[in-house]
Formats: C-alpha cells, sequence, structure tokens
C-alpha cells in the first residue's frame, strides 16, 4: 500500500508518539483534579506539551493554548466564542467546512459574510482588500494554506490588512502545523486553530486553539474545571476557560511525543524533504496531455499537495482504480472545500488529490507516477 | 488530631498556573509541593502550592515573578 493522503491523516507517525501513548496509559490519572501523582503526571504532560507547543509558534505564554479534540472545535470556539449578532466577518473561497459551516450558523444570527476570491491557478487575490471592509467588520478567517490546491495564503499581506483596520485575524493552519514555520508575533495572528494529527504527526483526537490575551472569547462548552466548582459560570482564565471536562492526557501525551520529533528532526528539513517528493510527482506528469493540474506549482512556498483529474473522468472513480489496481490511498472528491470547488469549476468531477509527507520515498512517488500515466493513457478520449 | 503547622499558601487562576509553579520551583530549587486547596481559603476544587516559613521567607524574591492569585499564611 502506498498512502498519499497525509493531508487527511498522517498514517506514520515517530515511535515518540506511541512510546508517550503508552506510558500515559499506564501512568496517567485525570489531569487538573486533585493533587495526588497520577492526576499530577498528567497535569505536568499536558503542560509540558503546551510549553513546547509554545515554542513552536513563538507564544509567549503556554496557558493561552487550550487543546481541543481537532482543528474544527478549535474553529468553531472562534467563530462561535468572538462573532456577535451586527457582526461582519471577512474569510475565503478557500475555506474547509470547519470554517464555512459555523459561519453559516453565525449568518442566521445575523453576522454577514464577504468572501475573498481565488485566480485561476487557486490565489487569493489580495488586490481588492480593502473593498471588502466595513465599519461592521470584525474579524478575517483565512486559511493557512488550501487543502485542496496546496496553495499558501500570503498571511503577512492579510496580517497588515487587519493590522491597519484593527481586526481579529483568526488562522486556520490544519494543513501547515508541523509543515511550515509559524511565528504568531510575526505574522499578527490573534486565534490560530490547529490540528494535532496531521502535520503535527500526533494522533487524533488532539488539537488546540492559540487566542491571544486581548481578544475576548466565549467557551463553545462549560463544565467540569477542577476549579471553582460553586461559581455558576465557566472560570474566565485561559485554558480553564476553554477546556471543560477532562482532557484527552492520553493523546495530548502522544502529541508531546510528536513535537519532541520535530524539534529533534526541525520542520524545515522535513518540509523540504516532502515538497521534493510532491515535485518529483508533478514534474513526472506535467506533460501528460490529457491531465488538468489545480494549483500554483510555480510558487515558492506550497505544502505538499498535488491535485488532478483526468480528462473528465469522475475523481471518485479514479481514486477507486488507483486503490484497486495499484494500492494507492488518495483522497478525491470534495475535500470539504465547496467554495474552492465551485471556483474552480469541479463541483461535479471533484479532483483527486495526492497529500505527501516525508515518511513517503521516492519509489513510491516512481510506482504513483507509473500508475497516474497508466490510467490516463487507458482514458485518453 | 494531627498537629498542625504554620505553612504558606500560594493559589492560582487555573491547574496550569499551579503546574507552571511547580515547574519553576523545581527549575529554581524551590522547596515546596502541590496540595489540594484547603477549604479554609477556597471551598471546591482546586490544587495550590505549600511552602514551609522558612522556605517561603528564603525565596520570597523569586516568588513574586510567579503569576499567583494570592498567598496566605495558615496552620494545616
Amino acid at each position: 500500500m502506498i498512502y498519499l493522503d497525509n493531508s487527511a491523516t498522517t498514517l506514520w507517525k515517530p515511535k515518540e508518539v506511541s512510546d508517550e501513548i503508552i506510558n500515559a496509559l499506564k501512568t496517567l490519572g485525570n489531569s487538573d483534579r486533585g493533587a495526588h501523582e497520577t492526576t499530577l503526571m498528567a497535569s505536568r504532560t499536558i503542560y509540558n506539551t503546551r510549553e513546547e507547543l509554545a515554542r513552536l509558534f513563538n507564544i509567549d505564554n503556554p496557558l493561552n493554548i487550550a487543546f481541543t479534540s481537532n482543528a474544527t472545535e478549535a474553529l468553531n470556539i472562534a467563530i462561535f466564542g468572538i462573532l456577535n449578532s451586527g457582526d461582519h466577518v471577512i474569510t475565503t473561497v478557500c475555506e474547509h467546512n470547519s470554517v464555512l459551516r459555523p459561519l453559516y450558523q453565525k449568518e442566521k444570527e445575523n453576522v454577514e459574510i464577504s468572501f475573498l476570491p481565488i485566480d485561476k491557478l487557486g490565489n487569493i487575490c489580495y488586490e481588492n482588500l480593502d473593498e471588502y471592509y466595513k465599519p461592521n467588520t470584525k474579524a478575517i478567517i483565512v486559511t493557512h494554506a488550501s487543502n485542496v490546491v496546496g496553495n499558501v495564503t500570503d498571511l503577512k499581506k492579510i496580517s497588515d490588512f487587519a493590522k491597519l483596520h484593527n481586526l481579529i485575524l483568526i488562522v486556520d493552519a490544519a494543513q501547515t502545523v508541523g509543515v511550515l514555520p509559524i511565528d504568531v508575533k510575526e505574522l499578527g495572528i490573534d486565534v490560530l486553530c490547529f490540528s494535532g494529527h496531521k502535520g503535527l504527526l500526533g494522533p487524533q483526537g488532539t488539537g488546540g486553539i492559540y487566542v491571544n490575551p486581548k481578544v475576548k472569547i466565549r467557551p463553545l462548552k462549560v463544565g467540569g474545571s477542577g476549579i471553582e466548582s460553586y461559581s455558576k459560570n465557566q472560570p474566565l482564565s485561559m485554558p480553564t476557560l476553554l477546556e471543560a471536562g477532562t482532557l484527552n492526557g492520553h493523546g495530548i501525551a502522544g502529541l508531546y511525543g510528536a513535537l519532541q520529533y520535530l524539534k529533534k528532526q526541525g520542520i524545515e528539513k522535513l518540509h523540504q524533504s516532502e515538497m521534493k517528493l510532491a515535485n518529483m510527482f508533478y514534474q513526472g506528469l506535467k506533460d501528460v496531455p490529457n491531465i488538468t493540474f489545480y494549483g500554483d506549482y510555480q510558487a515558492q512556498n506550497r505544502v505538499p499537495i498535488v491535485s488532478l483529474n483526468i480528462n473528465n473522468i469522475d475523481s471518485q472513480l479514479v481514486s477507486d482504480w488507483l486503490f484497486e489496481d495499484y494500492g494507492i490511498c488518495v483522497r478525491a472528491g470534495a475535500h470539504c472545500a465547496p467554495l474552492m470547488h465551485k471556483a474552480l469549476g469541479t463541483i461535479l468531477q471533484g479532483v483527486v488529490r495526492f497529500s505527501f509527507s516525508h515518511s513517503n520515498t521516492e519509489q513510491e512517488v516512481e510506482l504513483a507516477i507509473k500508475a497516474v500515466k497508466e490510467l490516463a493513457k487507458q482514458n485518453e478520449t | 488530631m494531627r498537629p498542625k503547622v504554620d505553612c504558606f499558601i500560594i493559589t492560582f487562576d487555573t491547574t496550569s498556573h499551579a503546574i507552571a509553579m511547580e515547574k519553576y520551583c523545581k527549575e529554581h530549587q524551590i522547596k515546596g509541593r502541590l496540595i489540594p486547596v484547603p477549604a479554609t481559603i477556597s471551598a471546591g476544587c482546586g490544587i495550590c502550592w505549600k511552602m514551609t516559613e522558612e522556605d517561603y521567607m528564603s525565596n520570597q524574591s523569586q516568588i513574586q515573578k510567579i503569576d499567583y492569585k494570592e498567598i496566605h499564611y495558615i496552620k494545616l
């Protein structure tokens, strides 16, 4: 089997992840619930993971990071916790449903939404940003990289615009954490939403949200906190404000292991190696006449995604042939990004997305090139 | 009845702040430990940092650098 669906979740995890999880399963109590050794062990593990994440994203205070079960939960917290009736928000057509669906919910509560369009290569059109600003604009929500075409957002441009108009910049970093360097201060990110199981190489069920202390945010869920138990309200201090209920201590321990691995390897080095594989794949197929590519493959900064279609064949069928005949795992269809497909003109056909990891090999890429060439040949007309 | 001794109790906004305190104290060789918050200080859960009077007095200036909520001098 050749796994090329790393944008959905990375299949390969470092040994540090399973080691930490197994150790945690045997030793961790419920974090923040009492002061005996097993609960403290859990709290310490979770705190150490916050510290590692803070280091990775250049966040001053690790306690401004709350853990979530995934990027979707983090984005829901951000959107429901910051936007109010009467607010206007700017976003892009590149967004995943984890941004769009919470926004559509808020739209029913009188939140206005504007969408930045994309050009033919799938890049966000930044030229007329100012035209989207309104006196009631409160925030701008952007993905750091498209999960459909792999184009990276110019966060500096967006951040300058946000600063100019005093907007809250919310970034969906599901596709970029552990892949691209993220410095919340340099990029002016107020709220960073991320998953732990993709580029960070941690287990599923992990994710998080960083909130700049200047941003006022309401919790999405309230409940057990281990403190202020006689208060009717959720404690207001971060991270407890956003962390009602028992945290996924075992998963977070695994994420800690993953962060140790990333620190040792260096994410720049890992990114270079996965981009080499993605480029090799693109170069191997770019001249095949009946293949259409989606995305800006000349861009310097990309995430390792190559999306394509063969003629006008249903992308789902192509993905099934790839698996059935070659054992290649890819993702086809809409990738939970309906507006992106509308803009690309691929609503019906979808696209076949190949997403690479540093754990893939050149031999696997060669086999994938051969497979796509054969399918393209079989379906020339 | 277990005999009571004088001690210093440092409380925090959240449990995570208390864990940060423990880490800080370990790094700076400041003695003490995390215990459940006594009901006389605040009823209902939470953890706090307990120190002897001697340890508190000799590390007062470093403790002031920490993000704590309150400091109590009580018999426990």
